[in-house]
């Protein structure tokens, strides 16, 4: 494993080491000393062309507590935003030494041609509609503490999954890692040949619920409703929201999750977001552990298997 | 270049059948027959190549004027004598767009000047390519360029309405609409292909319907209204179903289909490497067997480039940044060869009918794509189809290195390429 680009290049052991280490690594963090000196002398740079300041800080907080430095890109106020190139970008990356470039772009595919410029690490942290190959491992890796395991998990992604790297992500690791999942969206944002997917697909939130041990929330984006993917919010959240009232139809050990930022009202109402059983904030949390994991793996190198411990302690 | 030099072809394969010599003078093809005297004459040895009649692109876009950082009439006239072509269409999608008398006439001049093949300029159906208003397409017509094929290329000309008006109207001066068939609202945004594969990398598609329904559309206005329609670059199979309809219907109706189309598919978008990019996009493989079958069949009547050169920086970039299109002058042969005649669908005359002929005849050159008889203009590629090569884009005559080929091994070369008797290409070289 050279970079992160797509959740779908993980074999099912190397997506396991990724989850292993997470956690090793959590237990670390929780035990005393917050920092630890695995990445001392090593550069990661955050590569930021979309806002998205809780994905750059849980990077940057993953980078820091190996002791990494950290350089943080924004496309605001930089050459980025007066027409640089990506390539002409990663030229300048490339020269200042980055050994990791956390790259966050609104283009499909720029972080697998970010990894054909630089010789650093890319780790793809979300990219249009494509891929955020970290979310979902964050994601399996709550599933797998919540639940004690994947294998044979059902889970049921809510929302507007054509446009959803998260969805893509999930799909392709949660089916590495065993777990039964069930898209459910109105047909319009469905991509047209999900049926070639490695998954369920329902039209109906009603039916898919109470079989389900997890239900994953997407957001969905008021701005499809105006180029008629869905008729109007309140429509939509009558068929496909999370309220209470479907809340508590769904199975006593089931658990919501929601990648956020969320639209209470729309797709989640505000008492389940807050619920117990929502893993929400457990996720922000745990997407710092499987970073640190994530970079840990492809800056620190030889970890071979589960015994490595002796340099994380 | 002067045409008082003679030329002895030697030995040359007329349509990859007898072989014969030919003897070229004064522009016009003065002799075929075996064994003939070289009496002074230029003597190239064509060892057993292929004679085509002289190639004719009936889609090339040149970038000039407005974008010769890209392309220039001369550049992409000497990349089109390269690939055997002894006369090409020039689109015009340029900056200023070919809407007017003055744009047209200043590429046709340019063309001339240049001398590598006859640029025969597009005209612009809609003022400035908008789509709204007509262009003075019978100044067009009536300018020493004297402009047939008319096309918002780039752009469909999407309002049924106006796209009717255009049938008729051109039907004054013999002229054609050649359609870029994409329905706009399908295809906002839309990077590559709809499908498995779009849906996969997270890039908007690209519906084959969004083709579809505008080539059946002016099939039905072609045909209600008695005028010529041409259907540029098809891409589908449902769009080759719905041309071979129509032609049993007895709609005047034409069909080019893009080396690329015949060869490459949408999977290649996996690198999203934008090299792969074009308008209309790369499809599946079912696709492709269903255009070379109309490609033989005749349900599309020619092969068209769509040669489409970009500067470095607009393919160096993010997919859904790039610009769309890639360069197919140099290696259309090849392709065609690879596509259509190694795998038994197509004949050496085949090839001829649907590379010089017919685009000659569509577009109405009417001194190009003739047949290579005694008295015809000496327009003739020499082709080896016997050689292979590793495509190389730096050694391209374009200006441009957008070849989605590169590093391929094709098979074929052009050997000369002859104008009017002259040479435009002489073993394998740009003279
Ligand atoms: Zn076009």
């Amino acid at each position: 494993m050279r970079h992160l680009l797509s959740a779908g290049d993980l074999t099912r052991d190397e997506a396991l080491l990724i989850l292993d280490t997470a956690r090793e690594l959590a237990q670390v963090g929780e035990r005393s000393v917050k920092k630890l000196p695995t990445l001392r002398g090593r550069t990661v740079v955050n590569l930021f062309y979309e806002d998205s300041t809780r994905t750059r800080i849980s990077f940057e907080a993953a980078a820091k507590r190996m002791s990494a430095d950290v350089i943080n890109f924004s496309a605001r106020g930089s050459s980025v935003s007066k027409g640089e190139s990506l390539k002409d970008t990663a030229l300048t990356l490339q020269a200042m030494g980055a050994d990791g470039v956390v790259i966050r772009h609104s283009a499909s595919g720029a972080a697998r041609r970010l990894a054909e410029w630089v010789d650093g690490a890319v780790v793809n942290a979300g990219d249009g509609t494509h891929e955020h190959p970290t979310q979902a491992l964050l994601d399996a890796f709550t599933m797998r503490e919540r639940m004690g395991r994947l294998e044979g998990l059902r889970v049921a992604v809510v929302g507007d999954i054509r446009h959803s790297r998260v969805a893509r992500s999930n799909v392709l690791l949660l089916n590495t890692l065993g777990a039964e999942v069930t898209l459910v969206a109105p047909p319009t944002l469905l991509p047209v040949s999900v049926d070639a997917w490695p998954c369920e697909v329902s039209y109906d939130f009603d039916e898919v619920l109470p079989k389900s041990d997890v239900v994953m929330m997407l957001r969905v984006q008021a701005e499809r409703m105006n180029a008629s993917f869905f008729p109007s919010a309140r429509e939509y959240s009558r068929r496909y929201g999370l309220t209470a009232e479907r809340f508590a139809r769904m199975a006593d050990h089931a658990i919501v999750m929601h990648p956020g930022p969320m639209i209470r009202g729309m797709e989640i109402s505000a008492e389940v977001a807050d619920s117990a059983r929502s893993t929400v904030v457990e996720q922000v949390t745990n997407g710092v552990s499987v970073r640190m994991a994530v970079l840990y793996l492809l800056l620190g190198g030889a970890i071979q298997g589960p015994g490595h411990q002796g340099e994380t302690r | 270049m002067t045409d008082t030099v003679r030329y002895l072809i030697r030995d040359a394969r007329i349509l990859g059948g007898e072989r014969a010599d030919l003897l070229l003078a004064s522009g016009r093809i003065e002799a075929i027959g075996q064994g003939l005297s070289a009496d002074g004459a230029e003597v190239v040895e064509a060892a057993g190549a292929v004679a085509l009649p002289g190639l004719v692109d009936l889609h090339t876009h040149l970038r000039e004027p407005g974008r010769e950082d890209a392309e220039t009439v001369a550049t992409g006239s000497r990349a089109a004598a390269m690939g055997g072509y002894t006369a090409v269409f020039a689109m015009a999608n340029t900056d200023p767009v070919a809407d007017t008398a003055g744009v047209v006439e200043q590429v046709w001049r340019l063309g001339r000047e240049a001398g590598y093949c006859d640029v025969y300029p597009v005209g612009a159906v809609t003022v400035g390519l908008k789509g709204e208003q007509l262009a003075e397409l019978g100044a067009m017509a009536d300018s020493p360029a004297r402009v047939r094929v008319f096309s918002d290329d780039g752009m469909c000309v999407s309002d049924a309405l106006l796209m009717r008006r255009a049938l008729e109207y051109v039907k004054a001066f013999d002229g054609v609409i050649a359609q870029h068939a994409q329905e706009p609202r399908l295809t906002e945004g839309a990077q590559m292909n709809e499908g498995v594969v779009s849906d996969r990398l997270g890039l908007a598609g690209w519906p084959a319907v969004a083709e579809e329904a505008i080539i059946a559309r002016d099939c039905l206005l072609a045909e209600h209204v008695g005028s010529r329609l041409h259907v540029c670059h098809v891409s589908t199979k449902g769009s080759v179903q719905i041309i071979r309809w129509a032609k049993s219907r007895g709609c005047d109706v034409t069909a080019e289909v893009t080396p690329h189309h015949l060869l490459l598919t949408d999977d290649l978008a996996e690198s999203y490497d934008p090299v792969y990019k074009v308008n209309p996009p790369l499809r599946t493989a079912e696709d492709v067997q269903a255009l070379r079958e109309g490609l033989a069949d005749g349900t599309i009547d020619i092969v068209a480039t769509d040669h489409a050169p970009h500067p470095s920086e607009a393919k160096e970039t993010e997919w859904s940044q790039a610009a769309m299109g890639m360069l197919g002058l140099e290696t259309a042969l090849s392709v065609v060869q690879h596509t259509m005649v190694d795998t038994g669908l197509l004949d050496w005359a085949g090839v001829a009918q649907r590379m010089s002929a017919v685009p000659a005849r569509i577009g109405r050159a009417v001194d190009q794509g003739r047949p290579l008889a005694v008295g015809e203009p000496a327009n003739i590629t020499l082709y080896d189809p016997t050689a292979t090569r590793v495509v190389d884009p730096a050694a391209m005559a374009s200006k441009s290195r957008n070849s989605p080929y590169a590093g391929m091994t094709l098979p074929g070369r052009v050997l000369a390429t002859f104008l009017r008797g002259v040479p435009t290409v002489l073993d394998g070289k740009i003279q």
